[in-house]
């Protein structure tokens, strides 16, 4: 590659953001290299200027954004010293981008073939008739339903899997040099993002399109680039190609991305067993006329923690939201250490309400910024234990001691002055003061940078393990459930549809739902993409596709 | 089309059932409070005869229910009822000058709308520049100051400074359109000054949350002009909010003429409703509450019905 | 903060200082007849007389007084009932909260001067009257913003914690609602106390709202229009005075949302 002109150069960029005397910088001195017919993947966390990186490689800075040094040179021009009206010439022509919610980036008011036809048209003067039928004949590629009335869909009339496609035949269709990916399935369902992942991958491959892959997660990098390069806080970590990176990342950075998967939870030994926590028989839940549970049972014991996993709509969320008492079964109970439970919240007793404690998907709004981490902690101190004064304090500061903050610093702290990581905790520690004897988690981890989760995921075990509560843990990551999981609920559509201890549900599934997105979830690996598409395509001769059955 | 004709319907329904809630609190208002109407306008000293007329006059002699229904079924075949004052028909007083409001509020749209919104999305488009800020603060100024202080700054300017202007508007119906026009210029520029600022700063904030949209970003990392990008993509989406926002204001403009009206002397519908509430006249007021009620209530409606349709959402079902 | 923002700050200051003092300050009282009708601007009447002899300047700071005290007490009543209904409604849900949102819907199909104007035709002018009229058109109003702004929080995570933790409405309200919505509904408050204030003078110079003698800034406008035919400012003073103030609370209010909101 040492020999080639690379088809663009990003020099020393320098980007900042806010008010001009007191900038905040995105990106500081960046380089970056891309070479013909190659997918450059860029990675990081959030707040690591990836996709301000990946829209300066077209020129492009989002409002606010300053660049302060640089330059970004493309086929031997330097995109920052050009013209608006020059740039426009090269947008969508020469350099396309997709984007990551193609729902939000498909205009509303106008027919998704008008959109992805518009660039062919305006810019190349494509004659409406060729550029339409070369649409149609992405389409095809595409394998989106119906490819001859698709075009004549407004966006709000196709399923998400189906836009992205569009949206990446329209960044193709002018037949660009090359193509941004700014973490174009992250919106999307496991399931679904194979088949999205697949036809970008294609297109790349047959239209020799060089590529840089935006995305916050590294098995869909691994699948998508030649070479990835990882950033922090608008800087460069390191730099190598995808194999080499994956094998053996040099930066200590770079490693803690990795660092989740470390985790893993042994088999729960012997076959002692333990007083059941919480059970759930039969439970038939709806909102409104619209049924979101149906015929769902799990248990789970002392000292165990079930993982729920499904996809978006599965209805794991609204179980949670059944256990706690927020949403009253239509049908079935819900048993608490063995006797049953009120199924409203406002009926239960003080009791029953302390043993089911929750945490939260989003720590900034699990906590009230407006009082103190002492008050957060010592209110279900007082509520459930009646502790006041300086007894509640010593609590409240032994419980943070408990989860790893320091009562001196922290105790007179509001939840402004804490990171994510940190208010997480201190949700954690809401949740133990009550004494609870099942926990539930709903996608705890989800909100959080890789390191961080890691943090929060092994505070949670060796809690459990220190004071034997039952834990419902709700997540859409598979990682996360070999991490931490005795048992695992796979559920579909409101269904429970596998239950059973983890190495039996992830090693042995027994239904196709669960084998299929089991399989789906991308791995570390970098041939599993095609690997699994393979897979997939003969499994698709006999049955058909759930992205078949969702078209209008 | 079906899914359309049924918003339709469904929308017209709620209208007139909020239509008679609100002639039921117009009505009921008079019962709801305390003390006897009739010696509240008499004075305390009125002869029982005298207070016995008033409440014959009021229907005060009927039960209220029976006494609503025909009300009510009056009202919709057009009979208001006479006026306590002068016995005349309230229809009859009414007549001239709603058409008197209609052409002052008209007149006020004619020119506030395509001002405001020009100026609206000129300010969204060149943003925190220097003229936006000022515009923009103007706009907060002139929405925040009394309609009277604007009127009588303008009198005190056209009218007794310069002398191109009439102080008064006193027009009649043998006018001719021009001459109408004249006299109802200063009222129609202070409504226009009270309006235009706040569906300007509404129009403003409207196009900017429309510039912020993903689907603009990506037309313009589609390579398009930026004069494309607007036309084309931002504005047919402009639609939904200018018409609300264009609703919302005329629907305030009704309860604005009411004070440029006293100001100007202008023989309106406002200024009967003052007169009447000087006179203690209870039921020309209450007709009057009606029709600006019903007004409003229409106005909002329409925004409703027209920002539904065209919403892409509605017009292509899934 | 902006210059404008702190010439602002210092208006509003200044009128509350002037209003408080105004018995001090004031060179005549509100009700003395101290000269002929229509004076011209000299020594002893700095900015003239009104249509009955009084000293404009005197009245123009009693009638800040009596105008500013009606208008805070109003929109005080106005606030407490709007947003302790609507947070209630937010959080409360149910019955209370389908019935008060319909009734308030209803209401507000109404405009609230002409709603007020009716209300004033049963009752007649009185101070009294005008400030229960007023603050019930603008509790509506107010109803509306404390419910949505409650019911936004209401369902934050926090919230549903403590509600599952099986704490009682008070508590929630109490401790949870009420402290995050104080920058809104502040910036509320800064907001109806100017419509509140501008409401005030609007009836006042129609004629339906505080009566005379007592001196107020609407009915002096009024009194005094027929002066600007003849090219004379003084009736726009009081006029002014109102904008002066009605402004820079508006902008106050502006910088306080981009600032805290």
């Amino acid at each position: 590659m040492a020999d080639k002109k690379p088809i663009l150069s990003i020099k020393n960029l320098s980007v900042s953001a806010g008010p001009e005397n007191d900038p905040i910088p995105v990106l500081n001195g960046v380089d970056l290299d891309l070479y013909k017919g190659e997918v450059l993947g860029l990675i990081g966390e959030s707040g690591a200027g990836k996709s301000t990186l990946g829209l300066a490689a077209m020129g492009y800075f989002r409002r606010g954004c300053r660049v302060t040094g640089g330059t970004v040179t493309c086929a031997g021009v330097d995109l920052l010293a050009m013209t608006d009206q020059q740039r426009e010439a090269i947008h969508g022509t020469k350099i396309a981008y997709v984007a990551q919610s193609a729902a939000a980036s498909f205009n509303p008011a106008y027919r998704l073939m008008d959109q992805v036809t518009e660039t062919a048209r305006i810019r190349a003067g494509t004659p409406a008739a060729k550029a339409r039928s070369d649409a149609l004949e992405l389409f095809e590629r595409m394998k989106l339903p119906e490819p001859h009335q698709f075009g004549l869909r407004y966006p709000h009339q196709v399923s998400g899997g189906q836009l992205q496609r569009a949206l990446t035949a329209m960044a193709m269709l002018c037949q660009p040099d090359i193509v941004i990916f700014d973490e174009p399935t992250t919106a999307l369902d496991v399931t679904t993002q194979v088949d999205v992942l697949g036809t970008m991958k294609d297109a790349v491959r047959d239209f020799g399109i060089a590529g840089i892959y935006v995305s916050h997660d590294l098995t869909v990098v691994a699948q998508m680039a030649d070479r990835i390069k990882v950033l922090l806080r608008g800087r460069q970590v390191e730099e190598a190609p995808t194999r080499d990176m994956l094998a053996s990342p040099q930066q200590e950075y770079t490693k803690s991305l990795w660092s989740v998967r470390k985790i893993q939870k042994p088999p729960s030994v012997g076959s002692k067993s333990p007083e059941m926590r919480i059970q759930v028989e039969g439970v038939h839940a709806s909102y409104g006329k619209v049924p979101v549970l149906e015929d769902v049972s799990i248990n789970v014991r002392a000292g165990e923690t079930l993982a729920i996993v499904g996809e978006s709509g599965s209805g794991k969320s609204t179980l949670a939201r059944v256990l706690t008492g927020l949403l009253k079964p239509r049908a079935g109970r819900v048993l608490l250490n063995g006797t049953e439970a009120a199924s409203g919240y406002r009926q239960r007793s003080k009791s029953d309400l302390r043993a089911v404690q929750m945490i939260y998907q989003m720590p900034d709004t699990a906590l009230n910024d407006q009082q103190s981490v002492g008050t957060i902690i010592g209110r279900p101190l007082t509520f459930y234990h009646g502790l006041r004064g300086e007894q509640n304090r010593k609590r409240a500061s032994e419980l943070l001691e408990m989860i790893g903050m320091d009562p001196k610093v922290f105790l007179q702290r509001t939840p402004r002055q804490l990171s994510g990581g940190q208010k997480q905790r201190i949700c954690i520690a809401r949740a133990l003061a009550a004494e609870p004897t099942v926990l539930i988690c709903d996608e705890v981890t989800s909100a959080l940078d890789q390191i961080v989760a890691e943090g929060i995921l092994r505070l949670l075990e060796g809690l459990q393990k220190d004071l034997n509560f039952a834990q419902v843990f709700i997540t859409h990551d598979l990682t996360t459930v070999r991490a931490i999981a005795d048992t695992v609920a796979v559920m579909e559509l409101g269904r429970i549809v596998e239950f059973g201890p983890r190495d039996v549900v992830l090693d042995d599934p027994q239904k196709p739902y669960t084998r299929k997105l089991l399989r789906s979830v991308p791995e570390m690996d970098p041939n599993w993409l095609d690997d699994i598409r393979r897979e997939f395509a003969k499994d698709t001769e006999t049955a058909t596709s759930p992205e078949g059955r969702a078209a209008p | 089309m079906q899914s359309i004709v049924k918003m339709i319907a469904t929308r017209l329904a709620l209208g007139v059932l909020v239509l008679l809630a609100v002639s039921v609190i117009i009505f009921a208002s008079v019962e709801a409070l305390p003390g006897d109407i009739a010696v509240e306008i008499l004075g305390q000293n009125a002869t029982p005869e005298a207070v016995a007329a008033i409440r014959r006059d009021l229907g005060l002699d009927i039960p209220a229910i029976p006494r609503y229904l025909a009300w009510i079924s009056g009202v919709v075949q057009g009979d208001f009822g006479n006026s306590l004052a002068n016995q005349r028909p309230i229809s009859e007083l009414m007549g001239t000058r709603l058409s008197n409001t209609a052409f002052l509020a008209a007149f006020t749209a004619a020119i506030s709308v395509p001002l405001a919104l020009t100026l609206g999305i000129l300010l969204a488009l060149f943003r925190d520049t220097t003229g936006d800020r000022v515009t923009n603060a103007s706009g907060l100024a002139a929405v925040s100051v009394p309609e009277f202080f604007l009127a009588y700054v303008l009198v005190y300017l056209f009218s007794s400074k310069l002398g191109w202007l009439p102080a008064i508007s006193n027009i009649n119906p043998d006018m001719t359109l021009l001459e109408r026009m004249e006299r109802t210029l200063l009222p129609a520029i202070t409504l226009t000054l009270v309006v235009s600022a706040h569906m300007m700063r509404m129009t403003r904030t409207a196009i900017i949350d429309l510039l912020e949209a993903m689907y603009v970003e990506q037309a313009y990392l589609k390579g398009l002009s930026r004069r494309r990008v607007i036309l084309v993509h931002a504005l047919p989406n402009a639609l939904t909010p200018i018409i609300n926002v264009v609703m919302l204001n005329l629907a305030y403009l009704v309860v604005g003429v009411v004070v440029v009206e006293v100001v100007f002397v202008y023989p309106g519908l406002g200024q009967l409703m003052v007169d009447s509430v000087a006179a203690r006249d209870v039921p020309v007021v209450q007709t009057c509450c009606l029709v600006f009620s019903a007004t409003f209530v229409l106005l909002n409606l329409l925004a409703d019905v027209l920002a539904q349709l065209t919403n892409p959402r509605l017009l292509h079902p899934r | 903060m902006p210059l404008l923002t702190l010439a602002c700050v210092i208006i509003i200051v200044t009128y509350v200082c002037v209003a408080l003092l105004a018995p001090v300050l004031a060179p005549f009282g509100q009700f003395d007849v101290s000269a002929g009708a229509y004076q011209p601007w000299d020594k002893t009447h700095k900015l003239g007389t009104d249509n009955l002899g009084r000293d404009i300047l005197s009245r123009l700071m009693y009638g800040l007084r009596n105008s500013l005290g009606i208008a805070l007490v109003t929109a005080i009543i106005a606030f407490l009932v709007g947003v302790g209904l609507g947070v209630m409604s937010a959080v409360g849900g149910g019955w209370l909260d389908q019935v008060l949102s319909r009734l308030v819907d209803v209401l507000m199909a109404i405009p609230g001067l002409i709603f007020a104007l009716l209300l004033l035709s049963i009752t007649g002018p009185s101070i009294w009257a005008m400030i229960t009229i007023i603050a019930l058109v603008e509790a509506t109003r107010i109803y509306r913003l404390a419910r949505g702004v409650s019911l936004n929080i209401a369902t934050a995570d926090f919230v549903e914690a403590a509600r599952i933790r099986g704490e009682g409405l008070p508590w929630i309200i109490a401790r949870e609602i009420v402290p995050n919505a104080t920058a809104p509904l502040l910036a509320e408050f800064g907001l109806r106390f100017s419509y509140v204030f501008l409401f005030v003078s609007a009836l006042s110079f129609l004629g339906l709202g505080i009566q005379p003698p007592f001196a107020e800034l609407g009915s002096m406008v009024r009194d005094n229009a027929v002066l600007i035919t003849y090219g004379e400012i003084t009736p726009l003073l009081p006029a002014a005075t109102i904008a002066g103030l009605t402004v820079s609370v508006n902008i106050l209010v502006d910088w306080y949302l981009k600032e805290f909101g």
